[in-house]
């Protein structure tokens, strides 16, 4: 019983000593104990009221509260007004059935919401519960992360929570990020450089400055995003709400209509009226919407829930609904498709040598060179030349280098520097594209090693599985020259990009995708409603203005990086790109089922309108069209939650 | 200024949309939100008027759900 809180528990016992009465009472109804007099009646009246009260006194004070108030068309109201009509009409099981199913339904709802909304808490798990603060006589005190002071130093013991950004001042060892960016290989830390909250500490003491007091933090951060993502509402849920704002007085009206029209116009007013005002109850009692107002903001915030536990960030509802329309997915290609840094990717040797040698000469040379390119080329090689070996370096800015290792002369530069030293450069077929760099040893050219910013791993799958998840076409934006972009697109497989593009220039280009987007989907309002969407994928540092453009603007590896979650609607924390076809995914799933939701109650509610109004659906039915696809409907929801 | 406040014993997804709707047309509301989800309020009003605004919203709170309480 551990599972239920005590208000639970208490509402478990009433309704459990309340369908005992009123099955007993049932029983004796129906073997004849109760004379068909009006004595008998009375007695069976006041006996029914027992259970009646002891089931639904809340929901009959709620009523009487709100009628002071002027809330008539609340649930408690309408609830109380159909079961004192079915009162009245001698129905006496019924209304008290009708009371007992609908606080069990009520029980139902509550117990499902709130395990939602402990398994949305274990995901957001992340935020930390206490610090360990050292003073200056290296005593330790345990405090609340509330209390932390920029400048604290913060003791954090193995398999602890770090509860503040912070930089490591001793102690290095391994972290645990996947409370926040879903990935499960642990993270170096070292001293002098950052950890950040919500971590979980490896198997090292660490000792950490803090440089932010905790609000400020960005598992505070995280969390607000998250609570907040709920105000920002998706077009499904504002439709369930003015759906709401419309339906309960619509049906209240109809059964006032119901139980006077009918009644009028047989002429028999007296005898009609009974039947009449039972089917009308049958209606107020199915008026409320609440399966809608409860499960689809739901589904949403389930599906908020399991994006953050994948380390991505949505900022509203109206983004994952977004999400799961695009269309159009452009992307920038430095640091978001490839690595962002330079590497090796092809090595040309001439006749007589091979890779590995004209890299170890390379990288001789290179080796005290801070240029991107040169520390690409000295990460590759495996077995370098010893430092005390190598002599007389002699830098050419922007050019290339040349040294002594042994009693060779190693020259590495392109082009214009080979011409320079006279140094004689064959033909060479272009291969790989990327920035070329020749290699001669004495004075004779020996290959040519092609550096580039090479795609990132799963890069290429992740646009596979973009497109298959209904991404029409995926374009990559770049500064660099059109040669680099057409082969990084061929290798990626986008067969759309644009190169030679200032910052500024993206703007533009998303702008005019974004006019064709509209002028496909045709003119007016509704028309723009429905056309397929953009989102433009970039860091989030230098492109703030992009993400804003674009319908959907997406951040990568953003973790820590306050401007990036300021700019973007979704945020995806680590580095990982196939983390957008999974929160597409996420986002289908979250449409999906908030759309079965809305067909499903509205074809039961309705259904059930029609037959009572006919007199083929009770009220029993009614409570199931009310509470019972409520729970249902919820129940669909909570598939969201699960990981 | 911009401030959330928990809520307790907000029992009913529709009653948060109805407060939701109250609390927006009380006088210097700039934007609120009841999060049924959450259980949480939150009220973007002018600095002058913020308190004043507060108890205003929580009356709204008393007349669509009387067991619901705001915690300050």
């Amino acid at each position: 019983m551990d599972r239920f809180t005590d208000k639970q528990k208490k509402e478990l016992q009433r309704i459990g000593i309340s369908l005992v009465l009123f099955v007993i009472l049932m029983i004796a109804e129906h073997s004849g104990l109760f004379p068909d007099t009006m004595g008998g009646r009375i007695a069976l009246l006041l006996l029914y009221l027992v259970p009646y009260f002891i089931v639904g006194h809340d929901v009959v004070r709620k009523c009487l509260i709100g009628i002071k108030n002027r809330q008539l068309f609340d649930e408690s109201f309408l609830m109380t007004v159909a079961t004192i009509g079915a009162f009245g009409c001698g129905e006496f099981g019924e209304a008290v059935a009708v009371m007992l199913f609908y606080q069990v339904g009520e029980f139902f709802q509550g117990y499902a919401v709130g395990k939602s909304r402990g398994s949305i808490a274990d995901l957001m798990s992340m935020a930390p519960d206490f610090a360990n603060r050292e003073a200056e006589d290296g005593s330790v005190e345990v405090i609340d992360p509330d209390d932390i002071e920029v400048g604290d130093i913060l003791v954090i013991k193995p398999g602890e929570k770090v509860p503040t950004d912070g930089i490591v001042i001793e102690g290095s060892g391994l972290v645990n990020t996947s409370a926040l960016t879903g990935e499960s290989l642990p993270r170096l830390v070292k001293e002098g450089e950052q950890v950040i909250s919500g971590c979980i500490n490896g198997d090292t003491l660490l000792r950490v400055r803090a440089e932010k007091e905790f609000d400020d933090c960005t598992v505070s951060q995280i969390l607000e995003l998250v609570e907040d993502a709920s105000s920002r509402k998706s077009v499904t849920e504002n439709f369930i709400t003015r759906f709401a704002h419309y339906y309960t007085p619509a049906v209240v009206i109809a059964a006032v209509a119901l139980a006077f029209l009918p009644p009028l116009i047989s002429g028999d007013f007296v005898a009609e009226f009974g039947k009449w005002v039972l089917r009308a109850c049958t209606f107020l009692v199915i008026s409320c919407p609440c399966a809608l107002v409860i499960s689809v903001p739901l589904a949403f915030f389930g599906g908020i829930g399991a994006a953050s536990s994948k380390g991505v960030l949505v900022k509203g509802s109206n983004y994952l609904e977004l999400l799961a329309n695009l269309d159009t997915v452009v992307s920038d290609k430095t640091g978001t498709l490839t690595e962002g840094r330079f590497r090796v990717a092809m090595v040309e040797a001439a006749e007589g040598y091979d890779a590995a040698g004209i890299i170890r000469y390379a990288a001789a040379a290179e080796a005290g060179s801070t240029h991107p390119i040169a520390a690409a080329i000295v990460e590759a090689c495996d077995n370098p030349i010893p430092q005390s070996e190598i002599k007389d370096v002699r830098n050419v800015v922007g050019k290339g280098i040349t040294a002594k290792a042994g009693r060779d002369t190693i020259a590495v530069g392109n082009k214009g520097f080979f011409d320079e030293e006279g140094i004689e450069l064959p033909e060479i077929a272009a291969g790989v594209s990327g920035t070329n760099c020749y290699v001669a040893k004495n004075g004779r050219y020996i290959g040519t090693i092609i550096v580039a910013d090479v795609p990132k791993e799963g890069a290429k799958e992740a646009i596979r599985r973009m497109m298959e998840a209904g991404v029409k076409s995926v374009i990559m934006l770049t500064g660099d020259s059109e040669k680099v972009a057409s082969a990084v697109a061929a290798e990626l497989g986008i067969t759309d990009y644009r190169a030679e593009l200032l910052p500024q220039d993206k703007v533009n280009v998303v702008e005019e995708l974004l006019e064709g987007l509209r002028s496909r989907a045709g003119q007016g309002d509704k028309a723009d409603k429905k056309r397929g969407r953009l989102a433009f994928i970039g860091d989030g540092i230098n492109d703030a203005p992009v993400l804003s453009v674009a319908d959907v603007g997406i951040a990568m590896g953003s973790l820590g990086s306050d401007a990036a979650i300021e700019a973007a609607d979704v945020v995806i924390m680590d580095d990982d790109l196939e983390r957008i076809p999974s929160v597409m995914g996420i986002a289908r799933k979250t449409l999906g089922i908030s759309k079965q939701n809305i067909a499903f109650a509205l074809f039961v509610k309705f259904s059930c309108l029609v037959l009572g109004a006919l007199g083929i659906a009770n009220m029993w039915m009614a409570v199931f069209a009310d509470v019972g696809v409520a729970v249902i409907c919820i129940l669909n929801s909570m598939r969201m939650l699960k990981k | 200024m911009k401030k959330k406040f928990k809520l307790v014993d907000l029992d009913c997804a529709n009653c948060a949309a109805k407060m939701e709707e109250a609390i927006k047309k009380i006088d210097g509301v700039n934007d609120a939100s009841v999060s049924f989800m959450t259980q949480k309020m939150m009220i973007e009003a002018d600095d002058e008027i913020f308190d004043q605004v507060v108890e205003e919203a929580i009356k709204c709170i008393a007349v669509v759900e009387p067991d619901c309480q705001v915690v300050l």
